[in-house]
């Protein structure tokens, strides 16, 4: 049988692509035949009043950022002013090319109707306030929202952009990010991803980032809702010096399931990578890390290293790793280590031991492992606090 | 220091009566008809060969889940050890130091040591310690026991040499001043300095209403912490009861004539 043949469903008949099916090796773990919810409509742009109520209750995560604001999708004029070195155009970038299946998500976010702008960062501009992404939504079943956007971040330049994602519906409803991001010789790139869309949510994002010489990427992704989540990440090392910085944090909480795949591709001599996941999963919630590192023939002097480490609460949720090294040079430092455990029942007897009530014991264990990532992070203390703040709330709510 | 412990020196705190223990997953029995009792103020060495069951007498009473009690019982200040969870024990009193503390990373020892306090005063139901309190309560602490306050801040013994982790023991011990301490093989792996710091702090908190059951290979702790009564510990059972001369005819002798008088 081949995916041509197979007759569309509702999920593909509403979104007018064609989904993979689990034999397509990078959705092996995530089957959106089966999982995508079916999609009928565009969110329409919320009136003024109704947008402002949908950041209630998510308090700004940094005080000195420049936002721009989506609503269901929408750009929202709101006049925050740019910090220097900083231009928006409120223009849609152009649709990212289509290779099969393994970009299923870009071919998605391309056939829902998308808004979006174009980010570029003046050449060695050194922007210290971060600009934010921020993104609501209303969830109304069966609706989508897209935004799509390329950031340029021109050579010598630093600067930091924070994409967030937020709801609360409960209903199905779908929203889909993809971004491209250039980044310049020299330059270095800080982009935080953080998740929190409604326990409704199917959110699909998809992050592509160019590396110029001597550049850096620092990505941190916190996924702390939604329903069926999809977070791509591919890589283009494709200078040399180029360094690639992931930290994630995956919260998968019961009935959830959510994937971060990601692909490094390192096509010049002396590049760097480092790469770690933690992840906690509960009730019978189903998490999911691929982690490609692909090594080109001339790609020599490589050092990629990448790490995956899942606690799992319970005997219903799982956790599937899948790390894949592609390696065609011969002087390279590669490793990769995943692990899935429970709480260390003697960390846990220790804790309790000194009086602290299992609960909390475990609550202390839970927020160590996790934290520590948010702590390596170097975002600044606001930063790290406010990521903290999220975790610890999404543990109160689900642990 | 231990104000709020009110038991009087002759008072039975820790009776421990006809206890069998095995090792839960594989059934193996450990403590086989074990009797002991301390008394309030009373500091009782345990000594015995390995593979006799010292640690997991102290590992049973902390209430660690790898054993089974199928027989006896363990009173402690009269009420029944084993039907409390194993952070209700240290709440009433019970102190366990551990042969091999555990390191825990991305747990600050500051908050664990707060976290502990708190949860155990709240159990008694009394106040909660603001910051600066405890703030005050573990710098004071921790200059008694030579420990700089910086280490604090780092995660719970996470990268802590032997010595530190012993002492860090200890300091939880006179932060939470429990009635009952329970010293699991104290001494190992500790130079004479680290040991004489340790065994300094254990004396400090010598009190009337604080009892100490030490458990050790050797007499050398014993030189520094002195007992009242010496129980030689071989296959489950206290074969042997003396005063402290007992652990110096045990230093020169070895066990084997204490075993061979038992049997």
């Amino acid at each position: 049988m081949n995916v041509q043949n197979i007759q569309k469903n509702a999920a593909e008949e509403a979104l007018g692509v064609s989904l993979p099916t689990r034999r397509v090796e990078s959705f092996h773990y995530t089957d959106l035949r089966s999982q995508l919810g079916t999609f009928t409509a565009k969110a329409e742009k919320p009136s003024e009043a109704d947008a402002k109520q949908l950041g209630d209750g998510f308090p700004r995560l940094a005080s000195n950022a420049a936002v721009l604001h989506f609503y269901d999708g929408h750009a929202f004029e709101r006049g925050e002013a740019l910090p220097g070195g900083v231009s928006v155009k409120t223009e849609l970038p152009k649709a990212m090319e289509v290779d099969g299946m393994d970009d299923t998500v870009l071919a998605i976010n391309n056939s829902i109707s998308a808004d979006g702008v174009m980010i570029n960062v003046a050449k060695n501009a050194n922007v210290e306030r971060p600009i934010g992404l921020a993104h609501a939504f209303t969830g109304k079943a069966g609706t989508t929202a897209a935004t799509r956007y390329a950031i340029q971040a021109a050579s010598g330049s630093t600067s930091t952009f924070i994409e967030r994602f937020m709801g609360r519906s409960k209903d199905a409803h779908l929203s889909s990010s993809v971004v491209s991001l250039d980044i310049g010789a020299d330059a270095t790139l800080n982009y935080l991803i953080v998740q929190q869309t409604g326990l409704g949510a199917d959110h699909l994002g998809h992050v592509s980032v160019k590396l110029a010489e001597n550049s850096k990427l620092n990505l941190f992704i916190l996924n702390a809702g939604g329903k069926l989540v999809r977070q791509e990440v591919k890589v283009d090392v494709a200078g040399e010096g180029g360094h690639v910085e992931i930290k994630g944090v995956n919260l998968v909480g019961d009935n959830a399931h959510i994937d971060v795949t990601t692909v490094l591709d390192h096509n010049v001599p002396n590049t760097t990578a480092n790469e770690l996941f933690r992840n906690v999963v509960a009730g019978d919630g189903h998490g999911v890390f691929q982690g490609q590192i692909k090594v080109a023939q001339i790609a020599q002097k490589t050092d990629a290293q990448m790490a995956c480490n899942t606690l799992l609460l319970t005997d219903e949720g799982d956790f599937s790793a899948k790390p894949e090294l592609e390696i065609f040079a011969d002087d390279v430092l590669c490793a990769h280590g995943a692990t899935v455990t429970d709480i260390d029942d003697d960390h846990l007897f220790y804790l309790r031991a000194r009086g602290i009530k299992e609960k909390a014991a475990r609550g202390l264990l839970i927020k160590a492992f996790v934290d520590e990532v948010v702590e390596e992070l170097g975002a600044g203390e606001e930063l790290e606090e406010a990521f903290i703040g999220i975790i610890d709330s999404w543990l109160d709510a689900n642990t | 220091m231990a104000n709020k412990l009110k038991r009087r020196k002759e008072e039975k705190m820790l009776e421990i009566k006809n206890l069998h223990v095995r090792i839960a997953e594989d059934e193996t029995e450990i403590i086989k008809g074990l009797d002991l009792t301390v008394k309030a103020g009373e500091v009782a060495a345990i000594m015995g060969p390995n593979g006799a069951g010292k640690s997991t007498l102290s590992y049973v009473l902390a209430g660690k889940e790898d054993y089974e009690v199928t027989e006896g019982e363990i009173l402690f200040n009269g009420e029944n050890l084993l039907d409390m969870e194993v952070d209700e024990r240290a709440a009433s009193g019970v102190f366990l130091a551990f042969q091999y503390p555990m390191e825990i990373p991305g747990v600050a020892t500051m908050n664990f040591l707060k976290a502990a306090m708190n949860s155990q005063r709240k159990a008694r139901n009394e106040a909660e310690y603001t910051t600066p309190e405890f703030i005050k309560k573990v710098k004071a602490a921790s200059a008694d026991l030579s420990i700089d306050f910086n280490m604090l801040k780092r995660a719970l013994n996470v990268g802590f040499s032997g010595g530190e982790k012993k002492r860090a023991e200890i300091l939880q011990m006179a932060l939470l001043e429990p009635s009952l301490c329970v010293l699991d093989e104290t001494d190992s792996g500790l130079d004479i300095d680290a040991l004489k710091i340790v065994s300094d702090g254990v004396n400090a908190l010598r009190d009337p209403a604080r009892a100490f059951l030490v458990i050790t290979h050797y007499q050398r702790l014993l030189d520094h912490i002195v007992p009242d009564t010496v129980h030689v510990l071989y296959n489950g059972r206290i074969i042997k009861t003396g005063d402290k001369s007992l652990a110096l005819h045990l230093e020169e002798n070895g066990y084997a004539d204490v075993i061979a008088s038992a049997a």
